[in-house]
């Protein structure tokens, strides 16, 4: 089963990568571009009836910082 | 001293800071490979060097935290045996949890690399008790993941102890408070993004780092 995990910088941590892309789609000519924050995106592919809290787990102990990072479980039903 | 230095896939720093042992204590380290799962017997100093431990993948640090070595350096951490975290080391201490807050990105995502001037905020510690207190030095750094951060109750945390080991007196890498080197609560775990073990000899153009070598061979022969 397919389980993506999102990971994303907290809210307030500076993101030098999210304000250089903004810079550069500034300096491409896109304007209205209120703010931009990068994160990473993980695809797992697990055995079925691997629980949520085990998905949770792995989020804790590696996947995330969670210092400065948030991270966000979305399991894709029909993959 | 008995000293192991512990060498990650992509580690770059480790022949470094062997070296820069062996010209102190005169005596070699041991290198340590990280799918090791035991330090050599009677190990009283562990070195976590420098470089791009499993080519910095997932975040700096956060492969090589994990690895079966990581486990016996805290075991040893936590029965006082002094550890040093310099540069990617100190990623590596952060995300193994031996030493609170993050490295992120450098504040202008440049890669730093040059002689920057720090003031040693604590000469009571194990590895800069042969420095005085608000001593400026001049040590090289080259990161580009070496700004770090943490929540303002953890950095007011580690002003009030006197944890804040060293921090730069020039603009570096935007880190909270200027904050360059910090101790864990015992005072035994030391990590820091400037490389000392790149100044321990008139021809490196500095001396600076060796005091801190010559204050840990003190302590641990102590």
């Amino acid at each position: 089963m397919k389980t993506r995990v999102f990971i994303t910088l907290k809210p307030g941590v500076l993101d030098p990568q999210g304000k250089a892309i903004h810079h550069a789609l500034e300096g491409l000519g896109f304007s209205g571009v209120n703010d931009v924050r990068a994160g990473k995106l993980i695809e797992l592919d697990l055995a079925d009836g691997t629980s949520d809290g085990e998905i949770e787990d792995m989020c804790r102990r590696l996947l995330a910082n969670t210092v400065i990072e948030n991270f966000r479980i979305e399991r894709m039903e029909n993959a | 001293m008995k000293s192991a230095v512990i060498v990650f896939p992509g580690s770059n720093c480790d022949r470094d800071l062997a070296v820069a042992l062996e010209l102190v204590t005169g005596r070699k380290p041991a290198m340590v490979w990280h799918k090791d799962s035991e330090l050599p017997e009677g190990t009283d100093f562990i070195g976590v060097p420098g470089g791009f431990s499993y080519g910095d993948y997932l975040r700096s640090g956060a492969m090589a935290a994990r690895s079966p070595i990581m486990r016996a350096v805290k075991d040893a951490a936590a029965r006082g045996v002094p550890v040093i975290g310099i540069c990617n080391g100190f990623q590596v201490l952060t995300e193994a949890g031996m030493l609170p807050g993050a490295l992120m990105r450098n504040a202008r995502l440049s890669f730093v690399c040059k002689p920057v001037k720090l003031r040693v905020e604590n000469s009571q510690s194990l590895f800069t008790s042969q420095y005085e207190a608000g001593e400026t030095i001049t040590v090289p750094v080259a990161h580009h993941d070496g700004n770090y951060q943490a929540d303002p109750e953890t950095l007011d945390r580690l002003e009030a102890e006197g944890r804040v080991a060293l921090r730069y007196l020039e603009e570096c890498n935007g880190s909270a408070r200027d904050i360059a080197g910090i101790l864990n609560n015992e005072g035994n775990v030391l990590g820091l993004m400037p490389h000392p073990e790149r100044v321990v000899e008139a021809a490196h153009g500095g001396t600076d780092g060796r005091r801190l070598f010559e204050g840990l061979l003190e302590t641990v022969a102590a």
